[in-house]
């Protein structure tokens, strides 16, 4: 009963989701939404996905890491190589990139997981340094002048459904065994290792997804700009994310999505007061967290059970 | 009956301090045992060995016929010893069923591809942890609050919940560090009505350190008195109350009036 419940409402997001992107892509079509909109909107596809991928790692694992946009570079550089050079197909070298971004994000978990809080935080924002210095100084990737010349493969369609695919396995994950493990881990070590968990392994796991799809990202990214260099994938970038993050809620994916959206388009939406959005988007940022520090979700998710309430009424 | 565990001369040493030193042990299949000392006689360092927290110095832990010391927490989980702490460590913010459902993943036979592709394999194997989960929160009277966070509940419910999701790992050894901590004497009495009850029921062998007296000269067939990290006496209650080694070194006249 109950998995034919969440079947049921799987298949209803997915429809709603299809919905959602036929209504866009018409009213760009159309140009009502012209250019500068939706750039906006790949962009906020492409921040939802390294969100998600982050909230697995800082919100259901709870390992705390500024290094996330060092393996979007990655995948962005790895997919742009293979398009470029190799001449693969784009879906193949999306998933290039994404494997690049896993084995590196593996190598470097394996060290640096056994370490907590801070000290994770301080070696993978370390590694995200190390990634860029590399990239800008070898020449074959464009070095500090950037990369240029990526075909523009990377379209709406093609962010969306990705975007949508990598919510849905996120969610997944988290919604299982697995995700369970990994929950167990962020809210107590020593617990969950005399309960059986080899809070290791599932560390590196979170880390590895993380990674995989910071890199698919990087690579949706470098084919949409046509030009990417290393500083668009520094420190900031990182914190950024890890903004995001923060802002929906530790763990809540929708909350994630939710606040991805919002603080993709506030820079956009207070360009008219020129120099003053500067301040006025870090103002926001600090009455949230004044007023909400769990984040805009918590650790709840915007689910179905809000509309089975509505239908339960009716049925009365 | 057949020996369950076997510690032979366990040692730790940290750094210069020795922490214990020659600990032996023997259990059976259904024992009660209990775990006393002062403060800092090395109880719960004992309890840390046999969970792989620590790795000892020397000596040898023998499980079920297998040697076990020295391998890692989530090993010795594996091998079907599972453990309560002193200060509890629920998951806080986990619903109360999450928390016992931890306990099963390391028997979880699908994989994370299962779990992404929600394939059938998935489907019945979280049904059937749903199903044994909430099998052993009734026992424990805490399925009415599956769906509340741990943190919510109650001082003695979290006890509770604690050693539920411990059972739940289906353990042959069951490790019990001071259970009726914090409890009032109500509380007390109701723990130990619970401990005789889950060895009987789930017939498994339980070693628990406490410093109640009543509780354990109430529950426990055997007592093992430890001091300065030795073992100074063993016996049924009756002989550690009357043991004068014991009473000199941590009872005095609170063993007369149990």
């Amino acid at each position: 009963m109950k998995m034919k419940k969440e079947f049921r409402n799987t298949i209803i997001l997915l429809a709603c989701g299809v919905i959602l992107f036929f209504i866009l892509t018409f009213l760009m079509d159309t140009e009502i939404l012209n250019r500068y909109y939706s750039r906006i909107l790949v962009l906020i596809c492409i921040n939802v996905i390294l969100a998600v991928s982050l909230n697995l790692i800082i919100g259901v694992t709870g390992q705390l890491t500024l290094g996330h946009a060092g393996f979007m570079s990655i995948g962005a550089y790895a997919a742009a190589m293979a398009t470029m050079q190799l001449n693969m197909p784009f879906a193949l070298a999306l998933l290039f990139g994404g494997i690049a971004a896993g084995v590196i994000g593996l190598l470097i978990g394996l060290p640096t997981l056994s370490l907590k809080g801070d000290y994770l935080a301080i070696t993978t924002l370390g590694f995200g340094e190390i990634i860029r210095v590399v990239i800008t100084n070898v020449d074959q990737l464009g070095g500090g002048r950037g990369l240029s010349g990526i075909p523009p493969k990377t379209n709406f369609t093609w962010v969306f459904f990705i975007m949508v695919l990598t919510i849905l396995i996120i969610y997944n994950i988290a919604r299982s065994s697995q995700g369970r493990a990994m929950m167990s881990v962020r809210e107590d070590e020593v617990a969950a290792e005399a309960m059986g968990i080899n809070t290791t392994k599932y560390k590196i796991m979170a880390f590895v997804i993380g990674s995989f799809f910071a890199g698919i990202a990087g690579g949706l990214f470098s084919h949409y700009l046509m030009y990417i260099k290393p500083e668009q994938f520094g420190f900031l970038k990182s914190v950024d994310l890890v903004t995001y993050v923060v802002m929906g809620g530790m763990g809540s994916l929708t909350g994630s999505i939710l606040s991805t959206v919002i603080l993709t388009i506030l820079p956009e939406f207070l360009r008219f007061m020129n120099d003053y959005r500067m301040i006025i988007y870090p103002l926001a940022l600090i009455i949230i967290m004044r007023f909400r520090p769990q984040g805009l979700m918590g650790t709840k998710e915007l689910s179905m059970k809000v509309f089975d309430k509505f239908s339960k009424g009716s049925e009365k | 009956m057949m020996s369950l565990l076997k510690v032979n001369d366990l040692t730790i040493k940290f750094g210069g301090l020795t922490a214990v030193s020659d600990f032996s042990l023997n259990l059976s299949q259904n024992d009660l045992v209990g775990l006393i000392g002062p403060n800092g006689a090395g109880k719960t360092t004992i309890f840390n060995m046999l969970t792989g927290v620590y790795s000892p110095t020397s000596g040898t832990i023998e499980f079920n016929g297998e040697f076990i010391q020295g391998i890692k927490p989530y090993e010795i989980t594996k091998k079907r010893i599972a453990r309560t702490f002193q200060n509890i460590r629920l998951f806080k913010d986990l619903t109360v069923l999450d928390n016992v459902k931890i306990s099963f993943n390391y028997n979880v036979k699908y994989n994370l591809f299962h779990s992404i592709l929600r394939l059938p394999k998935f489907n019945r194997e979280e049904a059937e942890i749903e199903r044994k989960a909430l099998e052993i929160l009734k026992v424990f009277k805490l399925d009415g609050k599956r769906n509340e966070l741990a943190c919510n509940l109650p001082y003695g419910e979290q006890r509770r919940l604690e050693i539920a999701r411990a059972l739940a790992a289906e353990p042959k050894l069951l490790l019990l560090d001071e259970p009726a901590a914090g409890m009032n004497p109500q509380e007390t009495h109701e723990l130990m009505g619970l401990i005789n009850w889950v060895r009987d029921e789930f017939k498994i062998a339980i070693l628990l350190i406490e410093h109640d007296m009543k509780l354990v000269m109430g529950v426990c067939e055997r007592i093992i008195v430890v001091d300065y990290g030795k073992v100074i006496a063993e016996g049924t209650p009756d002989e550690i109350k009357k043991n004068p080694k014991v009473i000199e070194a941590y009872l005095g006249e609170e063993v007369a009036d149990a």
